[in-house]
């Protein structure tokens, strides 16, 4: 901590601090928890059997996302176990009074893409969820943790965890953006260069030129994979950006309320000259579309590179990459333009928002999915689906072949039907390219951002959006 | 709830060797469609260990001579990736008692901690070497001794690390701190007043 100010991170860190446990740790108020199908319905047997209720109720709001179908929304659900879960929390829910955004709401969606549209997401708050991709909410100048279903029921019966402080890292991105290049290259860029586990112990504060010119939209989809690069936090300083996209939301503060809510807002920003544990600066122009090759979101390039040769990396790296090039059945030094892929897949958390279907609709209008490919498109809340289709976007995406999808993380880990068969390669919106991820043990993911998948299935194969939409 | 003062794990071990294993490799996301944990271990790592037939493969975890290992130990940045307590779980169930590897991507640690299963760091080198005399004599003991700070093996000995906060709690039998946030009701309650946004009646 500085005599010249405070972080963000810091702020928050001690407006919600309750009390030092005997370990060291700290006892940390959450405002608001998440909660979905998967990872609740074991808190809350924890609950029952401690005996516990849920202390704050009303801080708590639900939604299903991973489990639900895509296609045949109606119940009971064709798989017994899906059907058995969204049973779960919509008792869990019932049981304790939580604010639940069922199916028949128009509300479901990705937690992560509901709470911000609800204006759940709020600057300045502390927020938790049993889902590692929590950090989305940092866009909103949040403080945003992914938790264990342990920590789930610790909320629930508490509203705190138990927590260590991060060090914070300013991570800049100065400059501007060449066309074609998007929010998706510049994270998939920083996890790259930094490494999948650069970031443990810190929570990464994201800012510059990019960050600020950068739609709310944008700004999740870089905090959202802050965990891929190994930082549980990620987060932007609120902004005119940040307050204009909450007003008017079913959740946000209304009236004199309001006004006193952006005055907080905007002080709790980090102040200018305060200490970081870290900087590490990026230049804009230097970012090209990136896309990954391997089986974590750091093996990646950019789409003019070759796929590295394992002995051109260091001693350490070695096995990752031979394991990496046999899973992806690619070969070292082969350029990633020009793999042949069987299924595109545009959705998830990461870039299943308006403006990443809007985005690509511009460019694939009156253009044709390939022969052969698989092409779906997921939209990440039933609020943006119905947004789309009241603009007639939808009716792109399915005349260009895509299958178009109700809300739900779909294939982003493929726990409802949507998934990869055999070892078929797709090419993803997603955030997460594990091996098996997508479905199938030996099915293959490469990531890329959401213009990257059309160009793919358009091609039926892994190509530079610049060239094939001809953005000059 | 008084629960078990953790000083010592000691058990024969497992190497699985790699860095970056991700929690969707420990326990893929099919079998997450569970409302309970129980029976997760035996589906611990499943698409390594079995092919699409259900065959096993060549995998440490099914191998005879490393049967009945408590202690697995693996590369860096074990457990990276999905933040699912299913994945720390399902080895716990799968009677794992601790982990050692290079290093633990952070909500990994977090959720073995508060199971009482303590993950251990040790250096690139010194895992090799446990794991070269484990893979000559499976039945050899590991003792990770954290009050030392030791692991001893075949009488040889190495340094671990551990995350201070999540040594002493498991020292002082306070890896699950559900017991101390109960006790900080009233505090809670000061801090849940202090803020606005938490006072706001929901719609
Ligand atoms: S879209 Fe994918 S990453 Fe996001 S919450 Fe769903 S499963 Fe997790």
């Amino acid at each position: 901590m500085s005599a010249n100010g405070k972080t963000l991170f810091e702020k928050v860190w001690e407006a919600h601090s309750v009390r030092r446990l005997p370990n060291g740790q700290t006892q940390l108020f959450i405002g608001t928890h998440l909660i979905h199908e998967v990872t609740s319905p074991q808190a809350f047997a924890m609950l029952r059997e401690l005996g516990l209720g849920v202390r704050f109720p009303h801080r708590t709001f639900a939604t299903v996302d991973h489990i639900v179908p895509t296609d045949e929304r109606n119940e009971p659900f064709a798989d017994p176990l899906a059907d058995e879960m969204i049973k779960a929390i919509r008792k869990n829910c019932r049981d304790f009074g939580i604010t639940y955004f069922d199916i028949a709401s128009g509300h479901q969606g990705i937690i992560h893409i509901v709470g911000p549209e609800q204006g759940i997401t709020q600057p300045g708050t502390t927020i938790a969820c049993g889902d590692s991709h929590t950090s989305t909410h940092g866009a909103f100048g949040a403080v945003a943790f992914g938790i264990g279903t342990s920590q789930v029921r610790d909320i629930l019966a508490t509203q705190t965890m138990a927590l260590s402080p991060l060090k914070v890292r300013r991570l800049n991105v100065s400059g501007r953006l060449g066309p074609g290049v998007y929010s998706k290259d510049v994270i998939l860029h920083i996890i790259r260069t930094l490494g999948v586990n650069g970031g443990t112990g810190f929570a990464y504060e994201y800012g510059g030129d990019v960050f600020d010119g950068f739609s709310m939209e944008d700004r999740m989809t870089v905090c959202n994979m802050s965990i891929e690069g190994g930082a549980r936090v990620g987060y932007v300083n609120p902004d005119e950006k940040t307050f204009a996209y909450l007003k008017g939301r079913p959740h946000a503060p209304k009236g004199a309320d309001w006004d006193r809510a952006v005055a907080r807002w905007r002080a709790v920003a980090s102040d200018p000259g305060c200490h970081y544990d870290d900087v590490v600066e990026f230049r804009a122009e230097e970012i090209r579309p990136t896309v990954t090759w391997g089986i974590n979101p750091g093996q990646a390039v950019f789409i003019d590179e070759t796929i590295p040769r394992p002995d051109g990396v260091p001693a350490a790296e070695r096995a990752s990459v031979e394991e990496a090039l046999a899973h992806m059945k690619l070969r070292a030094g082969q350029p990633v333009r020009g793999i042949p892929i069987n299924v595109a897949f545009l959705g998830s958390c990461t870039n299943g928002r308006f403006n990443d279907f809007v985005e690509v609709a511009r460019h694939l209008k009156g253009r044709k999915v390939a022969p052969g490919v698989r092409a779906i498109a997921v939209p990440g809340s039933q609020a943006v689906g119905r947004l789309l289709a009241e603009k007639g976007i939808d009716r792109v995406f399915r005349d260009a072949g895509f299958d178009w999808r109700d809300a739900g993380c779909s294939m982003c880990l493929a726990m409802n039907p949507d998934k990869l068969v055999g070892d078929e390669l797709c090419a993803s919106s997603s955030n997460r390219n594990f091996k098996g991820r997508q479905g199938s043990p030996t099915g293959r993911t490469i990531l890329m951002s959401p213009l990257m998948v059309a160009a793919a299935a358009i091609t039926g194969e892994v190509s530079d959006a610049r060239e094939v939409f001809q953005t000059p | 709830m008084p629960l078990q003062k953790i000083s010592q794990v000691v058990g024969r071990c497992v190497p699985i060797p790699g860095d970056d294993i991700d929690t969707d490799r420990i326990i893929p996301a099919r079998f997450m469609k569970c409302v309970t944990f129980d029976g997760l271990g035996e589906y611990m790592f499943y698409d390594v260990r079995f092919d699409e037939a259900r065959r096993p493969r060549p995998h440490p975890l099914n191998d005879p001579r490393f049967a009945g290992a408590s202690i697995l130990l693996s590369g860096n940045n074990f457990g990276c990736g999905s933040s699912r307590e299913h994945a720390p779980q399902a080895i716990r169930r799968a009677g794992f008692g601790a982990i050692v590897a290079e290093g633990f991507a952070e909500i990994f640690f977090g959720n073995s901690t508060t199971l009482g299963m303590p993950c251990v760091s040790a250096s690139r080198a010194d895992i090799a070497s446990i794991a070269t005399i484990v893979q000559a004599d499976p039945s050899k003991e590991l003792t990770i001794d954290l009050r030392q700070k030791s692991l001893a093996i075949g009488g040889m000995t190495f340094p671990l690390d551990i995350r201070e906060s999540a040594r002493a709690a498991l020292l002082a039998g306070e890896w699950d701190p559900i017991a101390q946030l109960l006790d900080g009701a009233t505090d809670v309650d000061r801090v849940a007043a202090s803020l606005p946004y938490v006072q706001a009646p929901a719609h």
